[in-house]
């Protein structure tokens, strides 16, 4: 029996916000650890940004540095806009989530570290020569070297099960830990574990032992002498849901056909980091929604093209190769001038590339990738929760412009959450579509005076036989022809639709200051990083405006006259400068690029001292 | 209560006014004719019709059928087709396709729609030669042939498309061929009765660029020499005197005389609805052997495999029934909320 000594006298501190982060191998839950710490927190009404960072291997060997997986959060009591520069506590299962994460531990930060995996094995698959729990590498931070294994296996002793499955538990001791240091209540994890398991109460209670037993040692332990409390945020009132980007795009896709009217259908073929998407729809068919896994990425898109001609609000999701692969039909689908949404989930690329890290360098394949003359209009999503907005938008502008239109997210946005203010149902923008019903004047191509729309004219509807495909049309009345001024007539009307749908976009206005040092013109989710960033460099004195587009093509009719405004134009990105390229096209402006290209998110400390030199700059060349 | 009546439709119903653009003498005609003579005696209304085709000279068609049509991409009118018929199931859905065309850029769609079983009838114009693109070989065209791509003969094995769409478990394979309009139509009909994906090979000349592509089974005298009509329920006879047979011998087949103590109640006799995949498959490959002659009308029909798109449209009904029909505001509100004051 223990010998009773003098109660731990532990401390508690009021932060305003933290970052914690979970590493280990792939096999090791760190993502279920990661999403179970979020919606507790999200529960308690924290603001939050998260980033989960996974190998692109489903299992790369045990223990080695390429199969380390992450779950990074940050939260809150006040507005936050990024998972976190640096980390304030690093959970490292393993020698290799240690070596491949410690860069990110804040100094004298947290530091967790299982200690039953460092043995002279372990340090060897993570290339470590020295261990860095003996060898005072680790000086610098607080470290907590924790038997994590052996703990887990002496909680869950009596239970009846076999050493690997009680391994299996050990992320519950580990999230326990986190939620002793933050004052967390366990409830919500327990219900998780409970609806998860079942079928397998065993499971469920040994998980529910394992975290329990994670906070009672830290409860237990002299050397956790302070925990955390993080108050709620003050957000705007409402109720509110945690969102990932994916999830976002998928739930506005069916409200977007409610909202028409119209059956949805949706052919997918499964693509990282897109597949969530379609995943997430083949749920919803009690809201008429088809879901259709094609053979490959052209009939993903070819069959969404027969659907659309037949009636339906219908769409393809993909990531970069992928879209590469559609190339050719979204042509065909601007040519038959037909409504579909086709959502690009930017990876880092070339080719494979970087299939689970994210970039933002797919702009340029939406805007030019056609063969000849293909305009279509492009969306962008700046944050997890916008996807839904953005999804609802370009099924709006597709159905009201009968076009093809092209929707940019990225990996980081897909898989990244934050609370989301869940909008009430009366609220949302409602636009019921007519199909031609009537053969009395109806010709195919005869447009809408306003929005240069053809009429949609589905199959099955007496009298309104008629042919389309991929041969130019005769103006008006859709008959193949070749004639040299039909052709450029025809070329510039679908060109002139993409631009008219500048009358549905808002214009600019630059978050900020309205004129000043700098402008920072920027898409997609960057949005965080500029966002924090900006806040502290005008609190610093410097006179910043930000503007965030979400409609890339075309652009925001007042866009050019803003530059003028400020010294300087900004335009980071996570490619090589695909947006200033575009910007410095159309509106000669000597828009600087700011680039990253490494399957990374912006910090927002990068983008400050980028934001402090662009001004620099500025003021040298005056 | 009487049924409201279908309005009579003719052939001229099918018909459009734009100028039909092929080579005269092209096979294609023959089977537009035929198509437009079908389509009116179906009971189908015209607007119900969708025909849907890729890239080629066959692919043109939809342009001269005045139903519902779409000129796709090369190789796509599969997937094009499945995304209509997802979207309406009860639309009748037709694929005017070539070897080219269905076999080469677009052979995954092909298989794949035809495993699923996709309710779509598929005419695959073979003329064995890619004839838009004036005269490169073929995916079906012979070893050896020569052509503009392959001046010293085609270098690669032909498919054999009915044995490839038996492959993939095509629930209704046939072949018939542009000059014998009479048994076109009748495969026709056939094909438009059966509710699953429909596989039609179509043998087709191109009088430009492969002029005689099948004569030795259209050329009047030889015709019955080289031809074998499958005919459901009876066996296999062939010859100018139907005095020729075929029957099994073991795991083969083979050519016998009638006559001499060999009956017609020896023979094979023809089951369309034959289960075992490897009958269809035999009669598929039958004319890459010495002496046998071609099959053609229906190889096989299987007509209670369940049809993709009624199985996709269960689920979405049973989905519904069980769940009830979906409400919004449940959707936006899922999972674990909270309330910020």
């Amino acid at each position: 029996m223990a010998t009773v000594t003098n109660p731990i006298v532990k401390q508690k501190q009021v932060i305003d916000k933290a970052v914690v982060r979970f590493a280990g191998d792939s096999g090791d839950g760190m993502q279920i650890s990661g999403s179970q710490f979020t919606n507790t927190v999200a529960l308690a009404g924290n603001d939050l940004a998260t980033f989960p960072d996974y190998p692109a291997e489903i299992r790369a060997p045990a223990g080695t540095l390429p199969g380390v997986s992450g779950y990074q959060i940050q939260f809150s009591s006040s507005d936050i806009y990024t998972p976190g520069d640096s980390v304030d506590v690093l959970v490292a299962m393993n020698p290799a989530a240690l070596k491949v994460n410690l860069k990110d531990l804040k100094s004298n930060g947290i530091l967790i570290v299982n200690n039953d995996s460092f043995t002279d094995a372990d340090l060897k698959k993570a290339q470590q020569t020295s261990n860095p729990l003996e060898d005072h590498s680790l000086d610098g931070y607080r470290l907590f070297s924790v038997p994590l294994e052996r703990l887990t296996h002496s909680a869950l002793e009596g239970l009846g099960l076999d050493a690997k499955s009680m391994n299996r538990c050990k992320n519950f001791f580990a999230l326990g830990m986190t939620y002793w240091l933050y004052n967390r209540s366990m409830d919500h994890t327990y219900r998780w574990l409970d609806e998860k398991f079942q079928k397998k109460p065993l499971l469920a209670e040994a998980n529910k032992l394992a975290m329990k037993a994670g906070y009672s040692y830290c409860e237990a332990t002299e050397a956790f002498q302070v925990s955390y409390e993080i108050p709620p945020a003050k957000l705007a009132p409402g109720t509110y849901r945690n969102l990932s980007g994916n999830q976002a795009l998928a739930i506005g896709f069916v409200v977007a056909a409610r909202q028409a009217g119209l059956p949805l259908f949706l052919g997918s073929y499964p693509i990282t980091p897109a597949s969530d998407i379609l995943h997430e729809l083949s749920m919803y068919k009690n809201f008429g929604v088809t879901t259709f896994q094609a053979e490959d990425e052209i009939a993903a898109i070819t069959s969404a093209i027969g659907a659309s001609y037949t009636g339906a609000l219908a769409m393809t999701t993909t990531s970069g190769p992928g879209m590469a692969l559609k190339t050719e039909a979204m042509g065909l689908a601007a040519m038959v001038e037909l409504p579909i949404v086709i959502v690009d989930v930017q990876r880092g690329g070339p080719s494979t590339g970087l299939p689970t890290k994210t970039e933002q360098a797919d702009l340029l394949q939406a805007m030019f990738s056609r063969n000849s003359e293909a305009p279509l209009p492009i969306l962008a999503a700046c944050t997890p929760g916008d996807c839904f907005a953005v999804a609802i938008e370009a099924c709006r502008i597709a159905l009201k412009y009968m076009i093809p239109v092209i929707v940019l997210t990225d990996g980081y946005l897909a898989n990244g959450a934050e609370p989301w203010l869940i909008p009430s149902v009366d609220k949302l923008p409602k636009f019921p579509v007519k199909f031609v019903t009537s053969p009395e004047g109806f010709l195919p191509y005869k447009r809408d005076p306003d929005t240069l729309a053809r009429p949609w004219a589905i199959p099955g509807t007496p009298g309104l036989e008629h042919r389309v495909g991929g041969i130019e049309k005769q103006d008006i009345t859709g008959n193949v022809n070749y004639e040299p001024m039909n052709h450029e007539r025809m070329v510039r009307i679908r060109a002139a639709k993409v631009e008219a749908i500048v009358q549905d976009i808002p214009d600019a206005v630059p978050a900020g200051d309205p004129d000043g040092d700098l402008l920072i013109v920027a898409w997609g989710s960057t949005y965080g990083a500029i966002t924090a960033a900006m806040k502290t460099q005008r609190e610093s004195g410097l006179r910043i405006g930000h503007v965030h587009l979400r409609h890339l093509n075309p652009f925001p009719r007042n866009l050019g006259q803003l530059f003028g405004r400020y010294r300087k134009v900004l335009v980071p990105e996570m490619n090589m400068g695909q947006l200033s390229l575009l910007l410095r096209a159309k509106y000669l402006v000597d828009a600087e690029g700011f680039n990253k290209i490494q399957g990374q998110p912006f910090k927002v400390a990068e983008m400050e001292k980028k934001i402090q030199e662009a001004v620099n700059g500025a003021g040298a060349k005056r | 209560m009487t049924p409201t009546a279908l309005p009579v439709l003719t052939k001229k119903d099918f018909q459009t006014d734009q100028e039909v653009r092929w080579c005269p003498g092209c096979g294609d005609y023959a089977i537009l004719s035929a198509v437009q003579s079908v389509f009116p005696e179906l009971g189908i209304p015209r607007e119900k019709f969708v025909i849907v085709s890729g890239i080629g000279c066959s692919s043109r068609f939809p342009y001269y059928m005045n139903t519902f049509g779409f000129h796709s991409i090369h190789g796509r009118a599969p997937a094009v087709a499945t995304g209509v018929k997802l979207a309406n199931p009860d639309l009748e859905v037709w694929v005017a396709t070539g070897d080219g065309d269905s076999l080469s850029i677009g052979g995954n769609h092909t298989i794949h729609m035809l495993r699923r079983n996709v309710g779509i009838k598929v005419l695959m114009f073979n003329n064995r030669i890619y004839g838009l693109t004036k005269g490169q070989y073929s995916p079906t065209s012979e070893f050896g042939k020569k052509t503009k791509s392959t001046p010293y003969g085609s270098d690669a094995r032909p498919f054999n498309p009915l044995a490839l769409a038996i492959g993939a478990e095509t629930t209704f394979v046939a072949r018939s061929v542009d000059v014998m309009q009479g048994h076109l139509k009748e495969v026709l009909k056939k094909a438009a009765a059966h509710r699953g994906s429909a596989y039609i090979e179509i043998l087709q000349n191109c009088n430009i660029f492969n002029d005689g592509a099948w004569f030795h089974l259209t050329e009047k005298d030889a015709r019955s020499e080289h031809i074998v009509h499958l005919e459901h329920g009876k066996p296999l006879v062939f010859g100018k005197n139907r005095d020729k047979g075929i029957r099994m011998n073991g795991l083969d087949l083979e050519v016998v005389q009638l006559g001499n103590g060999v009956r017609e109640g020896d023979l094979l006799i023809h089951d369309e609805e034959y289960r075992n995949p490897t009958y269809a498959f035999l009669l598929s490959k039958m004319e890459e052997l010495p002496g046998f002659p071609t099959p053609i009308g229906v190889l096989r029909s299987w007509n209670d495999v369940p049809r993709y798109e009624d199985i996709v449209a269960n689920q979405v009904k049973e989905v519904t029934a069980k769940k009830g029909v979906g409400d919004i505001a449940q959707l936006l509100h899922a999972g674990d909320t909270w309330e910020v004051k």
